[in-house]
């Protein structure tokens, strides 16, 4: 069993949990994931790491409450526990060599964006950061951003806070003024990163995208998580989740990722009675 | 008087109609009567030629011989004198090509049903005694034990009664490995896995689930924190695709995420949450016992229509007879000589169905087996909205890409000498990590071996 150890909302419907699992914070490094059950019926649900406390013995994680077991898991409180917690998994973010990089951020995305950002940081990189947000209600993490970015661009699609427009408007600029960068890690929706990647291929520079598919152990055995790059197919959970972000196949990630969909909107019907029953039991 | 009949006593088992539609054993097992029986009909053989066909030479004649005496105690206790698994192997063993392979009743007549019995006894143990083993006096030397599947259960239960302190490292959140993620309820019910845990647990090794190592430890690291010696056993890894046009389609599933999906996490179960595609139609490609055991689970999930699709004729199907006749008798089609080009989509992503082209058997390979050779112009479309491709697996690499010096065969597999150990020192392997996908019994060998290996080195260092 893992302790939720704190909790907060980060907006209506992002939060944070930090957890308690010393095995798993010793090892832990930007950009790796872990996968949780809530509990013994529950399904395994991969997230990536957003950040990690070596001497408290704790990992945060940030999530949006999309589906049933998201929602459960935020409907749980500081001290509470969930069944399983295992990780680190997959390869953490390759920093070195880079002496400039631009991390790009798309809504939850930048709860992982951010550990990565940090993570070149400490390597000695210098670091700019780009993050995207629908509107002004939704941003995360300005205030973390702000103090591990060199430069901070925020961005959102109705212009009410920051800038206006999608997070490529601003990296289409900044390549063009001539930025020179030895890498671009873009984190966020899939359509995000398949742009980011557009938009910086005709510039020849390297980006790499955190990838997200469908998981069910998460350590090389199921390979529900396969994903073609380059022609060839990859396991995110042992040979990524970041790949090269030019050769990944976009449409078919998404496809095979919409494959419980309808199961899902199914679920939120007939499942209230576990989410009632779960509730109850965390009253007692 | 011996039991001269020339068939076993038939085991009883759920009608196939009935068995098809949900997920309890197939097979009932035999009632006490029906065990003494059958071990009536073993000849007691001086030289008994079965214990040589059994990778844990089981003393099969003489438990047998205790079972006739009705003294199903002292039948359990010779067993588990040499197999530490008797309620697996009992069950999932291939017996007809190893230990009643050899059997002399079989040469006029049918073998005498040495698994049945052995299953017979485990069970009527675990019935009406299960007590649970006693711990051995600690010798203060820790072992670790990569993977919790047979090999490392077996390596686990062996080292312990040798006076070990033993910590089980398991990747997945229940111990068993692919007793409990792979084979289904229907062929190894999973509280029958839970209950030699916990007999491993009672003889006092530490059984660690959600412990991937290779990623939260490394093998340095375990002898870091005192283990003197590791054992590897952590089994098959990645499944292999075709790399056929269309294999990205939803409904497309290796064998191994469609079994951890029904089997680990209980998809067919209501109150879990797990999902797996309602299926009307399935091609299961492949013609071993996962393939089987997919196929079964297909059907039990609810599906009108579930194919087996094998490139080679039957004759030549690894799947245990038992598994092909029992998934024939459950309505499964097989389609042998026959192998698919393409899976089609439909504008949803989905699958629409699979082509396949029918093969004839040419000139033997290097298998030994005929080459299956397409014939030309004979493709067809098979209606079907999911594939499910069991064509085996390729090692995992998180253990051999995090430990130095520890060689792999050009497949990936661990390589080992004949005491077990890998090319580095203390660190011992044995069953499918080192074999590529085998068989159960065959990873409890393994798993045996490795703990003798172990005791040995540690003994003598």
């Amino acid at each position: 069993m893992y302790k939720i150890v704190r909790k907060k909302e980060l907006n209506s419907a992002v939060t944070l949990m930090e957890i308690e699992a010393p095995f798993v914070a010793k090892k832990a490094k930007a950009g790796q994931f872990i996968i949780f059950r809530i509990d013994e019926e529950g399904e395994r649900v991969p997230l990536t790491i957003a950040g990690y406390d070596r001497e408290k013995g704790t990992v945060s994680i940030i999530f949006q409450k999309v589906g049933f077991t998201t929602n459960a898991l935020g409907n749980l409180n500081e001290g509470d526990y969930i069944r399983d917690f295992v990780g680190p998994l997959g390869k953490p973010t390759e920093t070195e060599g880079i002496k400039r990089v631009c991390v790009v951020g798309g809504g939850v995305g930048c709860a992982i964006a951010l550990p990565s950002a940090q993570g070149f940081k400490e390597a000695g990189a210098q670091v700019d950061v780009i993050v995207g947000f629908r509107n002004k209600d939704i941003v995360i993490l300005e205030d973390e951003f702000k103090a591990c970015a060199d430069n901070l661009y925020l961005m959102t699609d109705d212009g009410s806070y920051g800038e206006h427009g999608f997070v490529t408007v601003k990296l289409q600029q900044l390549l063009e003024s001539g930025v020179h960068y030895d890498e671009v890690l873009a984190i966020g929706p899939i359509p995000m990163m398949k742009f980011v990647a557009k938009t910086t291929e005709p510039f020849g520079v390297k980006t790499m995208v955190s990838l997200n598919p469908i998981m069910v152990d998460g350590t090389g055995m199921c390979g529900g998580c396969r994903v073609t790059v380059g022609g060839e197919t990859k396991f995110a959970c042992v040979d990524g989740p970041e790949f090269d972000g030019h050769k990944v196949d976009y449409a078919e990630l998404m496809n095979r990722n919409s494959v419980y969909r309808d199961r899902e909107a199914e679920v939120k019907e007939t499942h209230t009675c576990r989410m009632d029953a779960m509730g109850k039991a965390l009253i007692k | 008087m011996a039991n001269m009949t020339l068939t076993k006593t038939p085991m009883p088992e759920q009608d196939p109609k009935v068995r098809a539609r949900n997920f309890k054993e197939v097979t009932l097992g035999y009632t006490a009567e029906m065990a003494v029986e059958e071990a009536k009909r073993c000849l007691g053989c001086k030289k008994p030629k079965c214990v040589e066909g059994c990778p844990v030479n089981v003393r099969i004649p003489e438990f047998i011989g205790k079972v006739a005496e009705g003294d199903f105690a002292a039948a359990y206790e010779i067993i588990t004198s040499t197999n530490a698994l008797p309620a697996l192997s009992g069950r999932v063993c291939p017996q007809e090509t190893q230990c009643e392979a050899q059997c002399v009743r079989g040469i006029k007549g049918e073998p005498v049903a040495i698994g049945r019995l052995e299953r017979f006894v485990a069970d009527w143990y675990r019935e009406n005694v299960n007590a649970m083993p006693e711990k051995t006096a600690s010798n203060g030397m820790k072992v670790a034990v990569v993977g919790s599947g047979p090999a490392g259960m077996t390596c686990a239960s062996d080292l312990a009664k040798r006076g070990y302190e033993v910590t089980m490292f398991e990747a997945l959140h229940t111990a068993g490995g692919v007793l409990v993620y792979g084979i289904p309820e229907f062929r190894l019910p999973k509280a029958i896995v839970a209950n030699e845990v916990k007999k491993l647990e009672a003889q006092g090794v530490n059984v660690m689930t959600n412990m991937v190592i290779g990623r939260v430890l490394s093998i340095d690291e375990l002898f870091e924190m005192g283990y003197k010696a590791v054992f590897v056993g952590s089994g098959a890894g990645l499944p292999m695709f075709m790399h056929i046009p269309g294999e990205a389609f939803k409904g497309v599933y290796s064998a191994n995420e469609y079994l951890t999906r029904t089997n680990l996490m209980k998809a067919y179960l209501e109150q879990d949450d797990t999902p797996i595609m309602k299926s009307k139609a399935v091609a299961v490609v492949g013609g071993g016992n996962v393939a089987m055991d997919a196929a079964r689970c297909a059907m039990r999930l609810g599906a009108d229509k579930v194919y087996i699709v094998y490139r080679r004729g039957e004759a030549e199907m690894p799947a245990r007879l038992e598994e092909q006749h029992h998934a024939k008798e459950e309505g499964i089609e097989f389609k042998t000589l026959c192998n698919p080009v393409e899976i089609l989509g439909n504008e949803d992503g989905g699958v629409s169905g699979m082509k396949c082209i029918r093969m004839e058997l040419g000139e033997p390979d290097a298998s030994g087996r005929r080459r299956p050779v397409e014939i030309e112009g004979s493709e067809f479309v098979l209606d079907v909205d999911t594939v499910i491709m069991a064509l085996g697996t390729s090692p995992n690499p998180l253990i051999r890409s995090t430990t130095p010096g520890l060689e792999t065969n050009k497949k990936g597999c661990l390589i080992v000498n004949e005491e077990e150990m890998t090319t580095r020192e203390g660190v011992f392997a044995g069953g499918d990590a080192v074999t590529g996908a085998a068989t159960v019994i065959l990873a409890m060998g393994a798993g045996k071996k490795g703990a003798a290996a172990i005791d040995k080195f540690l003994q003598n260092k």
